[in-house]
């Protein structure tokens, strides 16, 4: 089924959506919002630029995009994936539960942000340029991967990379890795945990049509909570 | 409670264009970029600031004014002509639009200061002018200037911005660079004063988000002459931009290092001669430290900045297209007028995206 | 006629069943409280010496004692309180001057208790300070009026000295002399390791404490004990001490029986003799006057450090802060009427001049309306109890706080207001070595760095509600203030709205 945003009423192009029983390509969508949030089953594609809130609360199925999309992409998602063959907004994948992200290009400021996992659970965030500050803030589970494509010659994320968080782990592949606090531990990718980061690499590659070698000669960082030394606040009661 | 008695935080949509070979720009593209963030605004005010619209009286200053009445168009009047040579005076044309309503008296007069008032006045030309609006403003009641440059003009009312646009028949103006705001105030509307943009003299402010730093950054310009009348962030943001390039001789630049600073665990990893740049800028200017949620828009002669809070608390994404400058709360609204697009990126927070003329580019920005 | 003032002020309650007659308490009391009676085989009291110090009962290893007050029943009158009458007793008894230590006990009117903290909502968001980026880091000082470039156009630094802080917290002036030296060595220290500047007082610098400098102010007072060249340029700013909140328009006097030993080599007057500190400095009688002070300071030390100047809160303090802004000083210290003092004339202490609150809002206030609030930077104290008064200073237009009653509390001051005596038990306010050395500096040290520890940790929560991640959008900000049952006039100085407006 075929939709075009330019014959549709703006603030209708999601309800029709919502409503439509087989898979959907949007044409000429811009700035729509809410778009497949709550989706559970199917593929919506979209060409254009979708609104703030693009699969908000995703609980399964595919969105595909063909073109850059604005803030709060994923929020709250719980399952399906959303494949982005561009650059992202702020706050990517906000609190997400479980599905999977995958972002072409870059992405803004606090991707992954709350980030939790449950259960069987496992979200992922595949961003394949660089990232904004405040990347994985507050991240409680999950992985975040930024590949770093196209900037092997400088950082792949800015400043507070990983604050407040306490859970899952984001890999960085560069050659610049960031400062992090005491309460974050960075090293080197080892073996085991490139084989953990094996699987969401290759679907990066396949599904944005990139040679998996031209990724080869660039050290991958792994940067988890440090246990022995978790934010703490220190009460005394009165 | 009117707006200028109670202090109304707000969030907004802006939007802006800049043409930096000077083209001229017509007023209807910028109606729709702002339009398409309809859900960004909630009626309650709306504005454009337009530059090089007035290439007839460009080297007069173009006031906007609001009056609620006739008596108080009548004192006002006698006081730009006790101040001011009188170049032309119109009221600004509109056209009746559903969606707003209590339309003040709005009117337009080019005016150049009376030499001899000027050089009473041991001030310079700019300041004069600056301190008039600013007189006219915080002591005459029911007259309130809100555009006050030479060869640009700001048009704002209380409504939805696509609203105030056609109000305004912006399509009837050109200008090289066009900023627009759709505003969303919590509180009860206030009057059009309130909208945005906010300007003084050519600088023009259109922002979004609400500041955390209000009153310190308030009762700071105060201590310059400035009157905060309006109590909204924005005019705050203003003056403090005029303060720091007009007064103090800051570069647009160094302004945003100074609103925006970078926090002290980032300056300490910078270069030596970075490090103390911007360690004296935080230092030397700690009121002007504006924290909490923004993305404003500052429009100047021959120039436009975008600047996001140092966290970025809010969204902004900056586009090119030819010699075309393009900036927005969402890429929607800039695809909207322009689906193909050379680039697009979203600036840092804290980092001041400034684009100029073409033939400007060596011209200082700022002046005493 | 039998003494009238004889009452003893506390109780000294003994639980017979838990005292072991182990006689720590005989130990710790240096007021001579208790003893042990061979008569009755067991632990006595004398209450007329008891101070309420709390010593023997921290000490005491069964908890058998407890100290209550003991209020005399006079007939009851609301006009005549017990205090006022035992008063009159006393000094018809003797002809003297009412004398108190430490800040005004009196109820008058709290202004911090009377004004509440704003929070965000919606539109504006909170901040976690744990775990998100939050500033303290406070620059005291000077602004330069107009910026200045170099022949490439680079902007030139032209900041003059200043005091550069990683949390609004000082630790107040207060002199060796009036307490140990290891209280002394305890706050060096801890202003050390925060980040922040102890207070030398008017008593000099002892030579052991030249090491901590760079975390010293060193004061100058109307006695200009202890002041030399190496004294003025040892630390990192000078303070010259106008006034003190618990006494304005009173001068100080050590009496020369605490000037002994290292005390009388670091005033650098003679043991023995009186340290007199004139109520005035009599090089100043006039605003003028100070500026030529601030300036010979200034020339001695070749212009490299930043110069204090301290008053207390008085009635006119804007119009005087005023004068000192335009003076060449570079931070003035605002003192309140509660602040302490080892020694005052009560009724001094208790009816001079008035809330640090409210001398500061009109002292930020003036500065501002005056435009010269660059001039200088204000450090409010007399008296900052806890965090959220360090806040709502800040917010009505304080740079900094500093404290010095809390500080004395954490290093184990019990507020028993006798440090006139001289016999300390908590080994603070004393010069007796037998009781200077309870005062461990290192232990001290490390309670004064819990405590600011925790007053920061304090400060960011209160600016993380508010949305404000850095302490200079905190300064001055009065529209995160509200009043709670406070007239128009109070409100009106204060410059804030009533909760609910």
């Amino acid at each position: 089924m075929l939709l075009d945003a330019n014959t549709l009423p703006f603030d209708r192009l999601g309800q029709a959506l919502n409503e439509a029983k087989e898979d959907v390509i949007v044409k000429n969508c811009c700035g729509q919002r809410y778009l497949a949030d709550g989706l559970s089953s199917g593929h919506v594609q979209i060409y254009g630029t979708p609104g703030n809130a693009l699969g908000a609360y995703l609980d399964g199925g595919e969105v595909t995009v063909f073109g850059n999309v604005q803030e709060a992409v994923g929020d709250t998602m719980n399952a399906g994936r959303i494949v982005v063959h561009g650059i992202a907004g702020d706050a990517l994948g906000y609190a997400m539960r479980g599905g999977s992200i995958f972002v072409r290009d870059s992405a803004g400021y606090r991707a992954g942000i709350h980030m939790k996992a449950y259960a069987d659970k496992q979200p992922l965030i595949v961003i394949g340029g660089r990232a904004g500050s405040f990347l994985g803030e507050y991240q409680a589970g999950g992985v975040i991967l930024v590949l770093g494509r196209g900037f092997e010659g400088g950082p792949v994320v800015n400043h507070f990379c990983g604050v407040g968080m306490h859970g899952g782990a984001i890999y960085l592949r560069t050659n610049c890795p960031p400062v992090v606090g005491d309460q974050l531990l960075l090293r080197q990718a080892e073996a085991t945990d490139m084989r953990l980061i094996e699987r969401p690499v290759a679907d990066y590659c396949a599904l944005f049509d990139v040679a998996c070698e031209s990724l080869a000669g660039v050290p991958f960082w792994v940067i988890t909570p440090n246990t022995a030394n978790p934010y703490k606040q220190l009460y005394t009661f009165c | 409670m009117l707006e200028g008695q109670v202090r109304i935080p707000s969030g907004c949509a802006i939007s802006g264009i800049f043409s930096k070979a000077g083209r001229p720009i017509n007023g209807e593209r910028i109606v729709r970029s702002i339009a398409l963030m309809h859900d960004r605004s909630n009626g309650l005010g709306g504005g454009f600031a337009g530059y090089g619209i007035y290439p007839e009286y460009k080297n007069d200053y173009a006031f906007h004014l609001f009056y609620e009445d006739a008596t108080a168009k009548k004192d006002c009047e006698a006081f730009l002509e006790r101040h001011f040579d009188i170049v032309n005076l119109s009221k600004i044309p509109t056209r009746q639009v559903a969606g707003i309503v209590d339309a003040p008296l709005i009117w337009r007069y080019f005016v150049t200061p009376l030499p001899h008032k000027l050089a009473d006045s041991q001030l310079n030309e700019r300041e004069y002018v600056a301190k008039c609006v600013i007189r006219i403003n915080s002591e005459m009641q029911g007259a309130y200037v809100f555009s006050s440059g030479k060869n640009m003009g700001v048009f704002k009312a209380v409504g939805y911005p696509e609203e105030v646009g056609e109000f305004y028949r912006l399509e009837e103006y050109e200008g090289y660079c066009w900023t627009a705001h759709g505003r969303y105030p919590t509180n009860t509307p206030g009057w059009w004063g309130g909208a945005h943009p906010f300007a003084l003299l050519d600088l023009s402010v259109v922002h979004n988000g609400e500041i955390s730093s209000y009153d310190t950054n308030r009762r700071f310009v105060e201590m310059f002459g400035y009157k905060c009348n309006l109590l909204t962030d924005t005019e705050v943001i203003a003056y403090l931009f005029d303060y720091l390039t007009r007064k103090q001789g800051l570069r647009i630049e160094e302004a945003a290092n100074v609103v925006a600073a970078p926090f002290w665990s980032t300056i300490e990893r910078l270069a030596p001669k970075e490090r103390e740049r911007l360690s004296y800028l935080r230092t030397a200017f700690s009121s002007a430290l504006i924290t909490g949620p923004f993305s404003i828009l500052v429009g100047f002669e021959g120039g436009l900045m975008a600047l996001n809070d140092r966290l970025k608390l809010r969204s902004m994404v900056a586009a090119e297209k030819g010699d075309c400058f393009y900036v927005a709360s969402e890429e929607s609204a800039i695809r909207t007028i322009e689906p193909e697009l050379d680039r697009v990126w979203a600036p840092r927070g804290g980092e001041a995206v400034v684009v100029r003329l073409e033939t400007q580019k060596e011209e200082a920005v700022c002046r005493g | 006629m039998p003494r009238l003032n004889d009452y003893p002020a506390y109780q000294v309650l003994r639980d017979p069943a838990k005292c072991t007659n182990c006689r720590a308490c005989e130990v710790q009391c240096a007021n001579g409280v208790h003893r042990f009676s061979e008569k009755t085989g067991a632990m006595v009291a004398d209450e007329d010496k008891c101070v309420n110090c709390h010593r023997c009962v921290a000490f005491c290893p069964t908890r058998a004692l407890r100290i209550e007050r003991n209020e005399p029943a006079f007939r009851s009158n609301a006009n005549w309180s017990s205090d006022q009458i035992l008063n009159i007793y006393r000094q018809a008894d003797t002809g003297g001057v009412l004398l108190s230590s430490m800040g005004n006990p009196g109820g008058g009117k709290v202004y911090f208790d009377h004004i509440l903290l704003n929070a965000s909502q919606v539109t504006n968001p909170s901040i976690d300070p744990l775990r998100e980026p939050m500033e303290t880091r406070t620059h005291l000082g000077k602004k330069p009026n107009r910026i200045e470039r170099d022949e490439n156009g680079d902007i030139r630094p032209n900041l003059t000295p200043g005091l550069t802080l990683s949390t609004p917290i000082l630790f107040s002036a207060m002199s060796y002399g009036s307490i140990s030296l290891n209280a002394h060595k305890a706050l060096a220290e801890a202003a050390q390791a925060l980040g922040t500047y102890y207070n030398t007082g008017e008593g000099g610098l002892h030579k052991d404490f030249y090491e901590y400098g760079e975390h010293t102010i060193v004061q100058v007072a109307s006695g200009r004990f202890g002041v030399h060249k190496g004294y003025l340029n040892a630390g990192a700013a000078i303070e010259i001490k106008m006034g003190q909140g618990a006494k304005p328009g009173i001068g100080g006097h050590l009496p020369g029986s605490k000037i002994v030993g290292d005390v009388s080599r670091t005033r650098m007057i003679p043991e023995g003799s009186d340290a007199i500190s004139p109520a005035p400095h009599h090089d100043i009688y006039s605003i003028e006057d100070l500026r030529q002070l601030i300036d010979s300071l200034k020339s001695a030390t070749g212009g490299k450090k930043p110069i204090l100047v301290k008053i207390a809160a008085v009635h006119n303090i804007a119009a005087i802060a005023s004068g000192i802004a335009r003076s060449g000083a570079d931070i003035i210290t605002i003192d309140g009427y509660r602040g302490g003092t080892g020694a005052a004339p009560t009724c001094i202490r208790d009816n001079v001049g008035i809330p640090i609150e409210l001398a500061l809002a009109a002292v930020d206030t003036r500065l501002r309306e005056e435009g010269i609030r660059g001039e200088v930077s204000l450090i409010a104290s007399g008296s900052i109890r806890s965090s959220a008064d360090v806040v709502k200073a800040i917010a009505l237009g304080a740079d900094a706080v500093s404290i010095g009653t809390a500080a004395l509390l954490a290093l184990g001051c019990h507020l028993c207001r006798s440090c006139q005596t001289g016999n300390c038990n908590w080994g603070i306010a004393t010069q007796r070595p037998e009781l200077t050395k309870r005062l461990d500096p290192a232990a001290g040290a490390q309670r004064l760095i819990h405590l600011i520890t925790a007053w920061t940790h304090e400060i960011k929560e209160m600016m993380g509600g508010m949305g404000i991640n850095s302490i200079e959008a905190l300064c001055g900000n009065r529209l995160m203030l509200r009043g709670l049952g406070l007239n128009e006039t109070e409100l009106s100085v204060l410059g804030i709205k009533h909760a609910g407006q």
